[in-house]
């Protein structure tokens, strides 16, 4: 028992991932003998592969395979429907920064404003409260109407998604300030912008920064659904374009590709909060 | 002027009241504070001690009355004014120095950055904290936290000191130090304090008066103490001055009854403007005897304690 819990733990995570790629490596050998005939009809749609006898769904060693030469030549581009999956992401990223960074210029002193004036916190409520709620793939229909430009509309969904909990914690964090800090800095007689840098912002600065990890993680979701949406570039195209050339062994890898940046883009902000949260 | 450097001219705080009335902390309120002297106000919990120090600083406002300084009606905080907080009140997220540092930067906003830290390290030396600059509030116990709050308010040398029980979270021993502490700065710069305590014994090692407020709602001054202590006075033979027991009797007298029946026979000539001082007299050879008696029984109990 003196082995550590890191230790343990790192094991049954190297055992679970083997027994997944075991099961799902034998799921998908191929003998599909004995099950049900399939549909003529939609075996057709599903192309050769479905009529041989191996199984159409990849197994690890083909999605391994496929990760490999992606990561091997990430960035190559022939014509609009063949790009790397390396020039995919970027765009992606690219959008959600570009989507993400307007939320954050809006948001924060949005929050601020709100967080430190009760009359303003009031009037704006209602329609936070109604607007929030709404599914940012909602205003799709809208931004391609009125922007007219496919990429220009998805930055616009992930501005939408990504403003309401950046929006929301700001306020809450700049409201909650501790009454005591802020007498400290009035009986200094500290003006109100000195003030803002010097104590409501460190003191708010661990709950903005939770919002903006969940506003992170919400961008990233809803990015690939929304360039799936107007297509052209981005994982999410990616993802789709995949899905209609029946390469599930792409799909699969495009998965995997997506929860990584994922995980990367929130142990960033996990980063960022974690230093500027201060212990009391 | 001098004897009147604080003066509270007829104040009164009221909250609106659940009921839809008002409710009144204190009214009519007039008391007067010298220059340089350290003054003490105690009542019991409730009666608006920390209402009146948070008027003085200017972070609450009266509902009536105004409150001079040196003359002039303050308007609000003041850098003259300086407060310790109860809850020591520093900003976690920087240091020693950084806290103190952002007092005296805001005195002294065009100074350079290597002067406010001098100047910072010499207040943070003043309270013993040297070597501690760099740590942050969360790694100090209670006791240091405290002394960075006293750092922090000297270091923007304010011509009044605000107290608000500075010291009642802190243990005996930490609290008898920084009482001492407190009193070596005070004394060495003629520092004028206004103070809040419940302790009858920190009253009496650190003030040169006491006022006594009665218990609210509608608290009054009923009047204020002079300390007849010796002002070279060291906090562990106060017990051996003979008007030490006077003091604390009256005192202690004040707080368990007179603070409670004290409204329902308001002597008659009795002036809210001018609350009466008091001097509780040294007793005479006779009684001496019979006082320094009762000093060594109760240090007996003490050391049994
Ligand atoms: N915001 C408020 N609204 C209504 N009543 C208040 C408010 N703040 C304080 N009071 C009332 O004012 C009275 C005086 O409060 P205050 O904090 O000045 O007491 P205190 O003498 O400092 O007590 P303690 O010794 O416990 O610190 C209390 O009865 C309290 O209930
Ligand atoms: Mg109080």
């Amino acid at each position: 028992m003196n082995v550590s819990i890191g230790v343990r733990s790192s094991v049954l995570s190297a055992l679970i991932l083997v027994v997944f790629l075991l099961a799902w490596h034998i799921a998908t050998r191929g003998t599909t003998a004995g099950g049900p005939p399939m549909d003529p009809e939609y075996a057709k749609l599903m192309g050769i592969t479905a009529t041989t006898g191996k199984s159409a769904m990849p197994g690890p060693l083909d999605v391994g395979a496929k990760l490999f030469e992606h990561l091997r030549k990430p960035f190559y581009d022939n014509g609009p429907n063949d790009k790397g999956i390396g020039i995919q992401l970027g765009w992606s990223i690219a959008r959600v920064a570009a989507g993400y960074g307007l939320a954050v210029l809006l948001a924060i002193p949005l929050g601020f404003l709100i967080g430190m004036s009760p009359t303003i916190s009031r009037a704006l409520d209602p329609f936070i409260q109604i607007l929030k709620p709404v599914s940012p793939l909602a205003w799709m229909p809208l931004a391609l109407y009125t922007i007219k430009d496919s990429g220009a509309s998805a930055i616009f969904v992930i501005f939408i998604c990504s403003v309401w909990p950046m929006l929301v914690n700001t306020a809450f964090g700049v409201a909650s300030v501790r009454k005591e800090w802020l007498n400290v800095a009035r009986t200094l007689e500290v003006g109100p912008w000195r003030r803002a840098f010097t104590v409501i912002l460190p003191a708010a600065a661990p709950t903005i920064l939770t919002g903006m990890r969940i506003s992170i993680g919400i961008a990233w979701l809803v990015i690939v659904a929304a360039e799936m949406l107007v297509g052209g570039t981005g994982i999410g195209y990616f993802v789709w374009n995949e899905w209609n050339n029946l390469s599930i062994t792409n799909v699969i890898t495009a998965i995997l590709v997506i929860g990584l940046v994922g995980m990367v883009l929130d142990q960033l902000l996990a980063r960022a909060a974690r230093a500027v949260t201060f212990p009391e | 002027m001098n004897e009147r450097f604080i003066s509270f001219e007829g104040i009164a705080r009221r909250y609106p009241a659940p009921d839809g009335g008002t409710s009144t902390i204190f009214e009519n309120l007039w008391l007067g504070v010298p220059k340089g002297e350290f003054v003490c106000v105690i009542g019991h919990s409730g009666c608006g001690k920390t209402t009146l120090l948070n008027i003085l600083a200017g972070l609450d406002a009266p509902s009536e009355g105004v409150v001079l300084v040196d003359g002039r009606e303050i308007g609000g905080p003041s850098l003259d004014r300086a407060v310790i907080f109860q809850g020591h009140a520093l900003l976690p997220w920087r240091t020693v120095l950084g806290n103190v540092a952002y007092a005296v930067s805001s005195r002294h906003p065009r100074m350079s950055k290597a002067e406010v830290e001098e100047h910072a390290r010499r207040f943070i030396a003043l309270v013993g904290l040297q070597g501690s600059e760099h740590k942050r509030p969360a790694e100090l116990s209670g006791g240091m936290k405290q002394r960075v709050g006293i750092a922090r308010a000297l270091s923007i040398e304010p011509k009044i000191l605000l107290m608000d029980e500075p010291f009642s979270a802190l243990d005996a021993l930490t609290r008898g130090s920084l009482q001492d502490e407190v009193r070596r700065i005070c004394r060495e710069t003629g520092q004028t304090v206004f103070m809040i305590t419940h302790d009858v014994d920190e009253a009496i090692y650190l003030a040169d008066r006491v006022v006594l407020m009665t218990n609210g709602p509608g608290a009054m001054v009923a009047e204020t103490v002079v300390n007849p202590l010796p002002v070279d006075r060291e906090r562990t033979d106060l017990h051996k001055h003979p008007a030490y027991y006077p003091l604390r009797n009256h005192l202690i007298d004040f707080l368990v009854t007179r603070s409670r029946t004290w409204r329902d026979a308001i002597p008659a000539d009795h002036d809210p403007r001018r609350p009466p001082v008091v001097r509780p007299s040294i007793p005479a050879p006779a009684a001496a005897a019979a006082a320094s008696e009762t000093a060594v029984q109760s240090e007996m109990l003490r050391n049994i304690a």
